[in-house]
């Protein structure tokens, strides 16, 4: 039944429709000047269809013979992706037209790339999941390259979409390898076959492959090294971009692959997991300590999250998931405000990346840094703020699990990662005096961005909006 | 009223908040709204809690006052007092009031600094209350947040260093202590402190990595909220960050942190370590009580050959935690009384130190010992002060001192008489060095030029002795105002321990017959 099908994916049609129509309508009419209404309408429908998505989907439907998976875990997952995009796209408006970037493809390939993520996290088999992808990663790799007159900016482009194909390149062996040794790419084929104790080696083979592949995406150690420079080169609202929506898209599509393909054979995977997540947070925390660059130093820190993320998956439990889902939540969150901060952060209308110009700017304005301060600590994970609360849940289901050398490792990198968002707090608060100072450019939309996210911090530990219920009701589709 | 711990706890936070929403502008009038702003809060405060003090039954050994409410994550909100720690809430509110008083000269950033001290209050009296294990950690954590600030933007010339050495060294001994507790929450299934206590650890031995570990399950849980106490409290050799941060940290900020935040060690042993490990600090014991021996007599001795006075206190300060460490874990009647009875005392005595060494840096600015001499010539008032809390930092008996340091070491003689040998001697060492540092800077003739136009204390600066100087010489003449309180508390907390721990034993004969 054709129709029932597609009304399971009506949010994905609406999307993609929107976007093809608006990409002819551009062309055939005014081109760039339509660019800062097309930001506005794209940002207003990805609202619209997640709140569309957050009240009216219950239950799990299944469509197009298992190919295309909606279930509270999808949702979720698509929700904090659109709400990410949305958030991203107001905030880049202002910063991308007064520095000429504002294309009228900028917003129309962040949608494609959206309908790729939400394609990502409902995948119930191999092919969708690698169609998602490619639709999410092809349109990065020109977005990344948006600014086509700036070296680096192509430069990023281009890295990006080396490795990215490369992955890409990983990923597919990998399923080829799963579809040899189990006969279906299929999900829920695969987990019948892929048990943990008579697995065969090709099998494990190819889910190691996968786990490469997925690891790319979301710039886990050791395969992180495009992060930096495509974090630096990209201009900063697609940085911000990079740093939130395609990170939970790919954090739940790998929750999605091991426990609906793999969920028989966590003992398998567990121990990759975990040697990932380790890599990542001491990588993340070591290498940020020497960056003076503070596009590349939230790289690092990406990564390093990434690695706390990874504890909630490692644990291969429903907790973890719910963990997972939930750092995830609070770490975009935390993102959007310290993007809109960094988007702030400008002098004589040139844009400003060097954490030194941050010197003593607490004096100059001291509401915003304030919120930074906070957002800061947040990320360090010292409480009260939320971010505490993110590594505790993922900390308890580590545990629970019995990663207890895990938890305890994290624990370590944690405090080895404070130093480096001390150090930020440090400039604004207590740094020499700098000669050349930042302008405080502010627009209202970043300042309501910053001021909002910071704020969710503190209120968080008191009310968290159904977002903890959310996670668990999600997680609990997930893992059965 | 049903939830005065709460608003004890949460006015300054309150106070905070209207500062930092309505209080514009840096000219002298928003600078004297927001000091007097800070006054009135700290001692409303300490006024409220007074009240916790007359509805307090200290016969009543359980928790009193108790509230609760629902949290996330399947935490709770839950607060209470108990004869351990209601003293040690108002040692906080007390504190707090003077050194707002004591700031009265800061001009730089003023709305900042008060606010930061206002939450710094609502944090650590939070501290004492947490009855929930995550409760608590995020009270203790997030004092580091306002401190690092006190630290880094108000304090001296290597700030930056020795604020985040401060911050780091205590996260790192604390995240250790929050593995620890998410370990408890899987084991016992609750956050709640009062079920923990009466839930049985695991002391059954294991192996780690080819280490048999004795008391298994307890002595790492044990261990590792001992690496986050022994580095607040500070214990040797985890102390090196004090003397970096009380050296450079503003008059102000010294005070609370010697008065009160150094006390959350201590505070933490007896409301965790002891009660939860009875088997794992049992196994710890011997090593504890020569590491706070060695500090005594090690502390004392590097006290002695300080220049700077801030860093003479910060080492006397460490030396008069050893004390307290080595009463906690002599766990008996008198050394856990006479542990806490020390806190409290330092507690006023190191503080009233620290302000007498900010008196005179507020003239001189300066803390270099060789910078003074006679000053009794020109400033007899501060020179009685002064003596007054040499003695009682010595342990004079009719002092505060002398109770706790008298009451530690006999608790500790019937455990191990080595220790108490070792760490007796301590208090010759502690005779020396602060007679020392008192002939020093008020005796001897008043030769040098800068000195002569030294003024006297002034009416704000004796108003903020006053009530210091009544507590030690009450509490040195009057001990039962303290004993009587806590007595039955520690009395039940030490049967606790001898009971679990003889019920251990029993367990250990039992599985080798």
């Amino acid at each position: 039944m054709i129709q029932a099908d597609l009304s399971v994916i009506l949010p994905e049609i609406i999307l993609a429709i929107y976007a093809m129509a608006a990409l002819i309508g551009a062309v055939y009419t005014t081109k760039d000047a339509l660019g800062p209404l097309l930001v506005w309408t794209t940002a207003g429908l990805m609202a619209v269809l997640a709140f569309w998505i957050a009240t009216n989907g219950d239950g799990t439907h299944i469509a197009f013979n298992g190919m295309f998976v909606d279930d509270g875990f999808a949702r979720f997952a698509k929700v904090a992706i659109l709400l990410a995009a949305a958030a991203v796209l107001v905030m880049s408006q202002e910063y991308m037209a007064r520095r000429g970037l504002l294309r009228f493809e900028y917003p129309l390939l962040v949608a494609l790339a959206a309908v790729g993520m939400m394609m990502m996290v409902s995948a119930g088999d191999l092919m969708s999941l690698y169609m998602g992808l490619e639709l999410q990663s092809l349109s990065l790799y020109v977005v990344a390259a948006l600014r086509r007159d700036s070296v680096k900016s192509t430069e990023a482009g281009l890295k990006y979409f080396v490795l990215g194909a490369l992955s890409s390149g990983l990923l597919l062996y990998g399923a080829s390898l799963v579809y040899g040794y189990t006969g279906t790419t299929l999900f829920s084929g695969i987990i019948k076959t892929a048990q943990h104790g008579d697995a065969s080696i090709g099998l494990l083979f190819g889910l190691i492959f996968l786990i490469s592949g997925l690891a790319f995406k979301v710039s886990a150690v050791p395969f992180h090294m495009w992060t930096p420079d495509v974090y630096e080169g990209s201009p900063t609202p697609i940085t911000a971009f990079f740093a939130t929506a395609p990170k939970v898209a790919a954090m739940a599509l790998f929750a999605r692959v091991l426990h609906d393909a793999f969920g028989g054979a966590v003992a398998d995977w567990q121990q990759v997991i975990v040697l990932l997540s380790v890599l990542s947070m001491f990588l993340g925390g070591i290498a940020a300590i020497g960056q003076r660059d503070i596009k590349r130093l939230m790289a690092y820190s990406s990564i390093a999250h990434m690695g706390y993320g990874l504890i909630g998956l490692a644990a291969g439990t429903e907790l973890g998931v719910k963990a997972m889902l939930m750092y995830l939540a609070i770490y975009v969150t935390m993102n959007v405000g310290t993007f809109a901060f960094i988007l702030m952060m400008e002098r004589d209308g040139k844009p400003v990346t060097d954490i030194d110009a941050l010197r003593q700017y607490s004096r100059r304005d001291p509401g915003k840094a304030l919120a930074v301060m906070i957002l800061m600590f947040s990320l360090a994970g010292v409480p009260p703020m939320l971010g505490f609360f993110a590594k505790f849940g993922v900390w308890q289901a580590g545990i629970e699990a019995g990663l207890t050398g895990l938890v305890i490792a994290s624990a370590i990198a944690s405090v080895i990662g404070a130093f480096y968002y001390l150090r930020i707090v440090f400039y604004m608060y207590f740094g020499a005096e700098n000669e050349d100072p930042i302008d405080t450019h502010s627009s209202p939309v970043l300042w309501g961005a910053l001021m909002a996210s910071a704020a969710l911090m503190v209120v968080g530990v008191f009310y968290q909006f159904g977002i903890e219920g959310a996670a668990a009701a999600a997680a609990a589709t997930l893992v059965n | 009223m049903d939830n005065i711990l709460s608003i004890v706890t949460f006015i300054p936070a309150l106070a905070a908040l209207i500062l930092a929403l309505f209080l514009r502008g840096e000219d002298a009038a928003a600078q004297r709204n927001a000091k007097w702003v800070a006054l009135v809060a700290t001692t409303v405060t300490f006024l409220v809690s007074i009240g916790i003090y007359t509805d307090f039954d200290p016969s009543n050994t359980g928790f009193q006052m108790v509230e609760e409410g629902k949290w996330l994550m399947g935490l709770k909100y839950k607060m209470g007092v108990d004869g351990i720690s209601v003293l040690f809430v108002l040692l906080t509110t007390f504190i707090m009031p003077l050194t707002i008083l004591a700031s009265w000269q800061v001009t730089d950033r003023v709305k900042e600094y008060m606010i930061a001290f206002l939450m710094l209050e609502t944090l650590m009296l939070g501290v004492f209350m947490a009855l929930d294990l995550v409760l608590f950690y995020l009270f203790f954590e997030a004092g580091l947040i306002p401190m690092f600030l006190i630290i880094g933007v108000w304090g001296g010339k290597d700030r930056i260093y020795a604020s985040f050495k401060f911050f780091l060294y205590t996260f790192l001994g604390s995240v250790l202590m929050l593995v620890a507790m998410v370990a408890m929450y899987a084991d016992a299934g609750t956050t709640d402190i009062e079920a923990l206590m009466s839930h049985q650890f695991s002391s059954e031995g294991f192996s780690v990595l080819g280490v048999y570990i004795v008391g298994g399950m307890q002595t790492l849980m044990f261990l590792a909220f001992f690496a986050s106490f022994a580095v607040k409290m500070p214990m040797w050799p985890v102390h090196t960050w004090l003397p970096d941060a009380h050296v450079q940290a503003p008059t102000a900020g010294s005070v609370v942190l010697a008065a009160i935040l150094l006390k959350m060690g201590g505070y933490g042993f007896l409301r965790f370590s002891l009660p939860m490990f009875p088997v794992g600090s049992a196994v710890m014991t011997d090593v504890v009580l020569w590491m706070s021996a060695i500090a005594v007599v090690y502390t004392s001795l590097v006290a002695l050959v300080q220049e700077d006075m801030k860093k003479l206190i910060a080492y006397s300060s460490v030396a008069h935690m050893g004390f307290v460490t080595m009463g906690i874990f002599a766990a008996n009647q008198q050394g856990v009384d006479g542990a806490i009875f020390q806190m409290l005392s330092h507690g006023f005595i190191s503080a009233a130190l620290f302000l007498i060494v900010g008196v005179i840096y507020d003239r001189m600015h300066t803390r270099d010992i060789e910078a003074y001499g006679g000053l009794v010539i020109r400033m007899p008032a501060y020179a009685l002060v002064f003596m007054l809390f040499t003695m009682a930092n010595v342990g004079l008996p009719g002092t505060s001192g002398f109770i706790g340091e008298f009451l530690t070491l006999m608790g500790a003689f019937q455990v191990n008489t080595w220790v108490t040998a070792v760490a007796a001697s301590g208090v010759i060492f502690s005779a020396g060095y602060a007679l020392w540092l008192y002939r020093r800077v008020v005796f001897g003739d008043l030769i040098k030029e800068s000195l002569k136009s030294i003024t006297d204390m002034s009416a704000r600066e004796r108003l903020v002795f006053a009530p210091l100087v009544v507590m030690t010489i009450l509490l040195g003449v009057y001990p039962s105002l303290v004993t009587d309180v806590i007595g039955n508390s520690t009395a039940a907390l030490i049967s606790n321990y001898d009971t679990a721990l003889a019920a251990a034993e029993a367990a250990t004969q039992f599985a080798s017959h």
